[in-house]
């Protein structure tokens, strides 16, 4: 680890100044990411900006159909509302107990690793990320690998998420990392059937063929022949893009079978 | 059972109080007063040219207190690591072995390969100055695909055609007679894959120069202190072996891969006399998997001839085996006499022919690693015999049957140069198949087809070969080193008893099972027994621990050593009852004179012993602590059958294993607690190797699985609750009748489980590890993705 300037600010103003007055500030929400990188010494910061004491950014509320999470709640809180149960499910299915008890929505969000989970819960969920600047459609989010619409300086306060009907989430763990190789949250909401894809591509995106056919029979057997393309898709050691694009039509099928 | 604590109970690990509770003591838990820190700074590419490089940046940075290249060592006539057994090519000319110097000078070979060491006040400063060396390399493309490495450009300037040797054992023209005669030929081509040992416990060394004495101590991760001792002493030229110490304190897991001498020891306890102050250095994670030796890399082609029968007439493999870019301490063993001697397996097959050619790549090292050889061996025997059974109709365990050696037929001489002096392997077969319930897994597998899931059962009869011996057939075959071990049992005056043994545990748990021995023969209670190991100040010269040798050879030093305590107690006891030495008698800790009732206890004797007022001085020297040298005559041959039972998702590819019963011959088990915690590691590893594990290199040389992101150890969760069982045919040529049991849940599981993934897919092969994407790719007939295509295939 390079040294580095080490801030606890109490408020978003203060963190957001600090952030403004640093030469190359990062912001630490759970440190999941951002501290095993330090430690090896892949990044170098001037200043570090913990957000751990800021008040008002954890929990999960309900209000008249919208969930809200606040930035700073740690992935065993969600796993543990009973709020959105599948969302529940996904939370609890996040790297282990220790990243769970650390780890953040609002980090995992800013961070976009393309394997994350939550991410196929924001597209599927018609969410919306809130931040100390401005709210953006999920849509709008996630516009490439690592890469999110977030400015310098932004921090995301809550995540908003529809509350579905009926929603599930599939994954399929990278054996070592466990991270998502693929992730499929199929959401039938009042208004929309959606269906969220993370690890596949360089960010999350919903499935919109996928999505159709289940708008025309919500059933596992509508998306026989149903593929998504998966030319642009990520290849690795532990899973060619051909396979991803395989597993994105399993696990679809599948968190379909368990709700439809 | 003598007691609750002896030969054959199931006491609980004396270590284990220390270990559970964080009071273990492993090299990096030492601190010398003084200490500086060393980073090693390693190439980025798998292969260059070191035009130059310039330190001065390093030493001049904050906390630097030197910085040392492959020049300033061989400057001090520091010599190569050397490897210690040589094997011959088929035209008897010696196996080419590169120059290996600790720290690169001219090259570096392999990504991960040390070019520079930086000696800090503090690691961070060692770290700020590694990255302040400014090397200046010209990169050269890199050999990495080991079924070309021959054909490749040449990486040693001293090694034509990237070949070590090209090896051979058995008999040729009698194997191709009996291909000739064959009803059937099965063939199999499989990929050995690489694997990367991860012991828990990174490698660590703490070297330490006395100036005032001029003698070294070296604290360090070894497997085998004086095998690392001679090295340094004779071949690398730190120091002479009377002033060099090596200690190897609590060690957490080596499987091999703490055998070997390294750069990085080297390097620590030769700067230690440089500086003049104590070197640490601790591998961080990312470090052992670039640069810890590497396991297994075969690619092989082997046929299996059979008569109408089943019955096996011949045998032919031809392998490729990898060494990676220079041959580690043991590496040339490994694929040859570890290997090519294993193909008999447990069967009469009359003539075998086996071809081995060792190649270089710019990969790591590659040396033993838990089996080393055997493994690979069994993979290739296993597979061959599942293949022709499927191939012939023949039930995989019937062919098996017919084709065993009987327990009539021991000893008995394979074709492939052992004498096996005994077994039972259709006792062992029965009590699996048994375990597993053959008969209901029709009923099984038609379950699992209607739930939309493909279920295989996969046999795996394995041999191996352990306690590598005798010293002489061993020299004679090329080895550098004796096999033997010592065992020293030093009875303390008030009757307690301290073993020395060479052996080293690591893991073995030497300090319960050898307590249980010495309790057990000289009935002392379990718990006045102590057992010392690892430290070449303690013990005399010794071998150190590999290939399960730690119960049949250092075990039997141990007993020799009693032995002769007992011969001895009985002079003394004879002395204090006025009795004939020949009419003692020694059982239970109490030497008695035959046919009478005058006894006396062996804390009475010790007593007497080292306060000899009632003693034969004139005849016999005072004190009672003996020492042994034991050689053994032949190797161990532990076997058993392992059976695995997987459920396959044809969808998403994941292999469940469903049920692994595991049923081995250890001979006589001193603990079968603990020989069950060895079965069950091996079993891990093993399945490991065939579902999860997998060392790969792209094609620049760069490792892509070089943290657990990427490398797949197994989980708990991966692996089922294992049935394990044991069957005893006692060896025939130790004291304690028994075989080792360390390597054997690695060497037969890897076989079952292919076997079994590729009876659920009902297809002739499946490359390994059957990772998801490759058994979807086999269970829908698709070929192999350009990203997840196996090297060799």
């Amino acid at each position: 680890m390079y040294q580095f300037n080490y801030h606890r600010p109490s408020t978003l103003e203060e963190a957001v100044g600090l952030m403004s007055g640093a030469e190359d500030g990062v912001y630490l929400s759970g440190g999941m990411t951002l501290i095993p990188t330090l430690k090896q010494r892949l990044a170098s910061p001037s200043d570090v900006i913990d957000l751990g004491a800021i008040p008002g950014l954890t929990g999960v509320t309900v209000n008249d159909g919208t969930v809200s999470v606040g930035g700073m709640t740690r992935h065993a809180e969600v796993a543990a509302s009973d709020a959105i149960p599948a969302l529940a499910d996904l939370a609890s299915r996040i790297g282990d107990a220790h990243v769970r008890n650390r780890g953040t929505i609002g980090g995992s969000l800013a961070n976009s690793d393309p394997a994350a989970d939550y991410p196929a819960a924001v597209v599927a969920l018609c969410g919306t990320v809130h931040t100390t600047t401005r709210s953006i459609a999920a849509s709008d989010y996630f516009t490439g690998l690592f890469e999110t619409a977030l400015h310098d300086g932004e921090i995301v306060t809550s995540v908003d998420f529809c509350m579905p009907d009926v929603a599930a989430y599939e994954k399929f763990p990278n054996p070592a990392s466990r991270y998502a190789v693929v992730g499929v949250m199929v959401a039938r909401c009042p208004g929309c059937i959606c269906v969220g894809v993370t690890g596949a591509g360089a960010c999350a995106f919903r499935a919109a063929a996928m999505e159709e056919a289940l708008a025309a029979d919500f059933s596992p057997g509508a998306l026989d022949g149903v593929s998504v393309d998966h030319s642009e898709f990520n290849s690795d050691i532990h899973a060619s893009a051909e396979f991803r694009g395989h597993l994105v039509g399993v696990l679809a099928k599948r968190a379909v079978a368990r709700i439809a | 059972m003598a007691s609750e604590t002896g030969i054959g109970a199931s006491v609980k690990r004396k270590e284990d109080a220390r270990f559970i509770t964080g009071a273990g003591n492993y090299t990096d838990d030492i601190n010398a007063p003084g200490q500086t820190h060393a980073v090693f700074v390693r190439s980025p590419y798998a292969r260059a040219r070191i035009n130059g490089i310039d330190t001065a940046a390093a030493a001049a940075t904050d906390g630097v207190v030197a910085v040392f290249t492959g020049a300033d060592l061989a400057a001090d006539e520091i010599g190569d690591l050397p490897c210690g057994w040589l094997v011959k090519s088929k035209d008897g000319s010696d196996m080419v072995a590169p120059p290996h110097p600790p720290i690169a000078t001219e090259a570096v070979n392999y990504v991960g390969e040390p070019y520079a060491v930086v000696i800090g006040e503090t690691l961070e400063a060692a770290r700020n100055g590694a990255e302040a060396v400014d090397a200046d390399f010209e990169e050269r493309p890199a050999v990495v695909d080991l079924a070309t490495a021959a054909s490749a450009d040449q990486i040693h300037e001293s090694v034509p055609n990237n070949q070590a040797y090209d090896w051979e054992l058995g008999d040729k023209a009698a194997t191709d007679a009996a291909f000739d005669g064959a009803h059937h030929v099965a063939t199999v081509d499989i990929v050995n894959n690489r694997l990367i040992p991860n012991a828990i416990e990174p490698r660590a060394a703490l070297g330490e120069y006395d100036a005032a004495a001029g003698t070294y101590t070296l604290h360090t991760t070894s497997q085998n202190p004086h095998l690392e001792r001679l090295v340094l002493a004779a071949f690398v030229n730190v120091a002479p072996e009377a002033r060099l110490r090596v200690i190897s304190p609590d060690v957490g897991g080596g499987f091999g891969s703490k055998i070997f001498v390294y750069a990085e020891e080297t390097a620590v306890i030769w700067a230690a006399g440089k500086v003049r102050r104590p070197v640490k250095w601790r591998a961080e994670r990312s470090e052992s998997f670039l640069a810890d030796a590497h396991g297994r890399d075969h690619v092989t082609t082997a046929q299996l001839a059979l008569d109408q029968n089943g019955k096996f007439l011949g045998l032919r493999v031809k392998t490729k085996a990898n060494m990676g870019a220079y041959l580690s301490t043991f590496a040339s063993s490994v694929p040859t006499y570890l290997y090519g001697t294993l193909m008999a397996g447990q069967y009469t097959t009359p003539a075998i022919y086996v071809e081995v050619q060792s190649l270089y790549t710019n990969t790591a090292p590659v040396d033993a690693y838990r089996g080393a050889g055997r493994p690979e061996a069994t993979y290739v025997v296993e597979r061959c015999v599942e293949t022709a059974a499927r191939e012939m109709g023949i039930d995989p365990a019937e062919i098996r049957r017919r084709n065993f050696i009987q327990p009539g037929d021991f000893p008995y001489d394979t074709p492939v140069a052992l004498t096996y002096d005994t077994g039972d392997y259709e006792a062992s077969l029965d009590k699996a198949l048994g375990h597993i319930d053959y008969a209901g897994f029709g009923a099984r597998r038609a379950a699992s087809e209607s739930a939309g899931k493909k279920r295989g059962i996969g046999f795996s009869c394995y041999i191996e070969a352990c306690g590598l011996a005798p010293s002489q057939v061993a020299i004679s075959l090329g080895a550098g080193v004796g096999l033997f071990e010592v065992g020293e049992v030093r009875v303390d005056v008030t009757g307690s008893v301290t073993v020395v043994t060479g052996s080293h545990s690591h893991g073995q748990s030497h300090e319960t099972t050898f307590a249980q021995i010495i309790s057990d023969k000289l009935g002392v209670p379990f718990e006045n027994v102590t057992v010392l190991h690892g430290d070449t100040g303690r013990s005399d010269y010794a071998l150190g621990t590999y290939g399960s040798r730690s119960l049949a050879v250092g075990g039997s030093a141990i007993i020799k050593a009693t032995d002769k305590i007992i011969a001895k107690g009985k002079k003394i006891a004879a002395h204090i009852l006025e009795a004939q030495e020949d009419q003692m008698d020694f059982a239970d800790g109490t030497f008695t004179v035959v046919d009478s009732n005058q006894s006396i206890t062996f804390g009475e004797v010790a007593f007497a012993a080292y306060v000899p007022q009632n003693y034969p001085l004139e005849e016999l020297e005072p004190g009672l602590s003996e020492k042994a040298f034991y050689d053994p005559p032949n190797f161990t041959y532990p076997a058993g059958a392992h059976i695995c039972e997987v459920e396959v998702d044809p969808d998403t590819g994941v292999v469940d294993i469903v049920d692994f019963v595991a049923v081995d011959d250890f001979g006589h088990v001193v603990n079968p607690m603990i020989v069950e915690g060895q079965v069950h590691g091996g079993l891990a590893q093993g399945i490991g190797q065939a579902l999860l594990e997998h060392g790969v290199y792209d094609d620049a040389g760069q490792l892509l699985s070089g943290s657990y992101m990427d490398y797949t150890m197994p989980r708990a969760d991966d692996l089922p609750s294992f049935t394990v069982d044991t069957t005893v045919t006692p060896c025939t040529h130790n004291p304690l009748g028994v075989k080792g049991c360390g390597e054997a849940g690695a060497i037969g599981s890897t076989a079952a489980v292919m076997n079994a993934v590729t009876d659920a897919l009902g297809v002739a092969s499946v490359p390994m590890p059957a990772t998801p994407e490759t058994v979807w790719r086999a269970a829908s007939a698709r070929g192999s993705s350009a990203e997840g295509a196996e090297r060799g295939e």
